[in-house]
């Protein structure tokens, strides 16, 4: 652990977590006494094989779904304890999702699409629309705010994605291979931008990636492997 | 209103599916409001002085005639205020299409007696001085282009003259308005003396008698003393009953159009269930992944029901208040068999029924998918297969 890290807080713990997925009768052990610390403005990489877990993780460190077992605090809060509506109100609050294949609206323009979770917000019209706005200037966008998905390339969608998930200023920024469907210049792109989020706003981030050179962004990696964690690639 | 452009973008998201199904609400609606406007007209759904008046016609059918002196009779009945006759006069005139009520009635009382049919004491007194002279609703006279002074042939269907002839002329004295858009302004009054004295045959007899009472309350009491009068009577036993129970039982008569009526918008909105509900229900299938994404982005799980209820109802409410409207439109243009459906008119309460059909219909159809949408498990949702 370098002495960058020891300076901050602890956001993110992951104790003795489980996750026990049931096909048939069958019980598949996705994650097992899983332990994990993220501090406040690391950015890291989750790696792994394919089928390891690694979206699974993400989705219950975002509260999309719940641990079979173990503790799991976000900033202090334990996110097994909230109900439903707590719940989404906390991701509401906390989490920004940044997905592969961008998820978005394809009925919205990119300014409508970023504009979502800020609904969720007292915000007023006006207040909303130039939030949004400087969030797509901030992906280099500015230019395309009434611009449907269809009209927009793999990497300008993904920046609207990004756009979206950074609106409503979230504590923490989940991205599930947010390169894995770019050519490597767009993705270089996207990298790019998710290390400036870091590096000047100190957003922490987590980026599931099955790309090496992706990895090497992070400030971070981690490896999943049977259901746990380990600093060092698996063999 | 800040969800509104998120649940109109995705009713434009498949624009041929969502014009159809608006369309067939739409013409739901429509058919909705001309059908309650036809049964309005047919089952006496017509605001009618009710029980002040009654009527008393032959115990075996209304088609048997009564004498004429009964009416003195009636008339010593404690209670009783006016009694006048009227007779069916079923002429024609031109032609068979061109039907029009023409009743034989006592000139003297008859609008004092039906004081909802509005005629100015001019005409009424130019009627009391011409034998043959008539007074009609303001919506045939329309329909004709009759006015004062015209004469105008009817040819009789019953109502033979002596020597056979069928050819009958009458003069128009006055015309007379209803009170309201809801009275029946489509009759034609003909003096009973005159007719009386002109016919062949069934001098002295009457179609039935109308009875004005002067207190409703005892509207029962009367037609017991009327019925049991003219008991074992061999000119004709009589049946008394209150005008509206009389226009229902003619309305029933005529095939109770009311409920058939009901059945088939039964029928048409339980359709349009089944389409609104199939295009939510499609609607929500293929949006799962975006509920998803919602859902990961903070919306609840109540806030994503809302959404698609939200949805449901702008889909029939834009379909049906349309359809509601033109109905408007079209039925305020007036009877569209000029002549057959003399009240045809949307009344107000099924303007509101419509209202709140649109809105339950929405609810309805929206209501599995909604829940549906609700139940969504966010990582499943989102999971790629
Ligand atoms: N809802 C579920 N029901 C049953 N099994 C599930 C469910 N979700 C995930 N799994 C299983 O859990 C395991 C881990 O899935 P997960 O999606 O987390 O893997 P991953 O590491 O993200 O893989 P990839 O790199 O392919 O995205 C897989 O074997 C998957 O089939
Ligand atoms: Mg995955």
């Amino acid at each position: 652990m370098s002495a960058a890290e020891n300076g901050r807080e602890v956001l993110v713990r992951v104790k003795g977590v489980g996750k026990v997925y049931r096909r048939g009768s069958e019980d598949i052990h996705v994650l097992r006494d899983l332990d994990l610390e993220v501090r406040a403005g690391d950015f890291l990489a989750l790696m792994g094989p394919s089928g390891s877990g690694k979206s699974t993780l993400l989705n219950l460190l975002g509260g999309l779904d719940r641990p079979t077992e173990g503790i799991l605090t976000v900033g202090g809060d334990s996110i097994a304890d909230l109900t439903p509506r707590e719940l989404a109100a906390w991701r509401a609050r906390h989490i920004g999702f940044v997905f592969q294949l961008y998820n978005l609206l394809p009925t919205l323009t990119a300014i409508a699409n970023v504009e979502l979770p800020l609904l969720l917000t007292p915000l007023s019209k006006s207040e909303r629309r130039s939030h949004s706005e400087a969030a797509l200037k901030m992906v280099g966008l500015g230019h395309r705010l009434k611009h449907y998905p269809r009209q927009l390339s793999g990497g300008e969608q993904q920046r609207v994605g990004i756009a979206r998930a950074i609106v409503a200023d979230p504590t923490i920024l989940l991205c599930d291979e947010p390169t894995g469907d770019l050519d490597r210049k767009s993705g270089d792109e996207i990298l790019s931008l998710l290390q400036e989020l870091n590096r000047a706003q100190g957003k922490t981030i987590i980026m599931v990636t099955h790309d090496p050179h992706a990895s090497h962004r992070a400030g971070r990696t981690i490896y999943l492997n049977k259901g746990q964690i380990s600093d060092t690639m698996p063999e | 209103m800040k969800y509104f452009s998120l649940i109109w973008s995705n009713l434009l998201r498949k624009k041929l599916r969502t014009t159809l199904t608006l369309l067939s609400i739409f013409i739901a609606f429509l058919l909705y409001g001309y059908l309650a406007a036809i049964r309005g007209a047919f089952a006496g759904n017509i605001s009618m002085q009710g029980a002040e008046r009654l009527i008393t016609r032959h115990k075996v059918s209304i088609a048997q005639l009564l004498p004429i002196r009964y009416r003195s009779r009636i008339a010593q009945i404690p209670g009783v205020k006016n009694t006048v006759t009227c007779t069916w006069f079923g002429g024609i005139y031109q032609h068979p299409y061109n039907f029009f009520p023409q009743i034989v009635v006592n000139q003297e009382s008859y609008f004092d007696v039906y004081s909802e049919f509005k005629v100015s004491e001019k005409e009424r007194q130019a009627w009391l001085n011409t034998r043959d002279g008539v007074i009609v609703g303001r919506s045939t006279a329309r329909r004709f282009g009759w006015k004062i002074g015209d004469r105008i042939p009817i040819q009789a269907t019953i109502w033979i003259k002596p020597g056979g002839s069928q050819a009958w002329e009458f003069e128009i004295v006055g015309i007379y308005d209803g009170q309201d858009k809801e009275t029946d302004s489509s009759q034609m009054f003909i003096r009973y003396d005159y007719f009386d004295e002109t016919r062949l045959f069934a001098k002295g007899q009457i179609g039935w008698f109308v009875v004005k009472v002067a207190d409703p309350q005892n509207s029962f009491s009367i037609i017991r003393q009327i019925d049991t009068e003219f008991a074992n009577s061999s000119a004709g036993e009589t049946k008394s009953e209150t005008e509206k129970a009389f226009a229902q039982a003619f309305a029933k008569q005529i095939g109770d159009i009311g409920k058939i009526l009901i059945a088939i918008l039964s029928a048409v909105f339980f359709t349009i269930l089944l389409v609104a509900g199939n295009t939510m229900a499609q609607a929500v299938r293929e949006r799962r992944e975006e509920l998803g994404v919602l859902k990961a982005i903070g919306f609840t799980n109540a806030g994503v029901l809302g959404l698609v209820l939200g949805e449901s109802i702008v889909l029939s409410g834009v379909g049906g208040f349309a359809g509601l409207g033109l109905a408007i439109i079209i039925i305020a243009q007036g009877d569209p068999t000029h002549g057959a459906l003399p009240v045809f008119v949307f009344p107000a309460s099924d303007v509101l029924l419509g209202v709140g059909i649109t809105i339950g219909l929405g609810l309805l159809a929206g209501i599995f998918p909604a829940l549906q949408a609700m139940r969504l498990n966010v990582a499943e949702a989102l999971r790629r297969m």
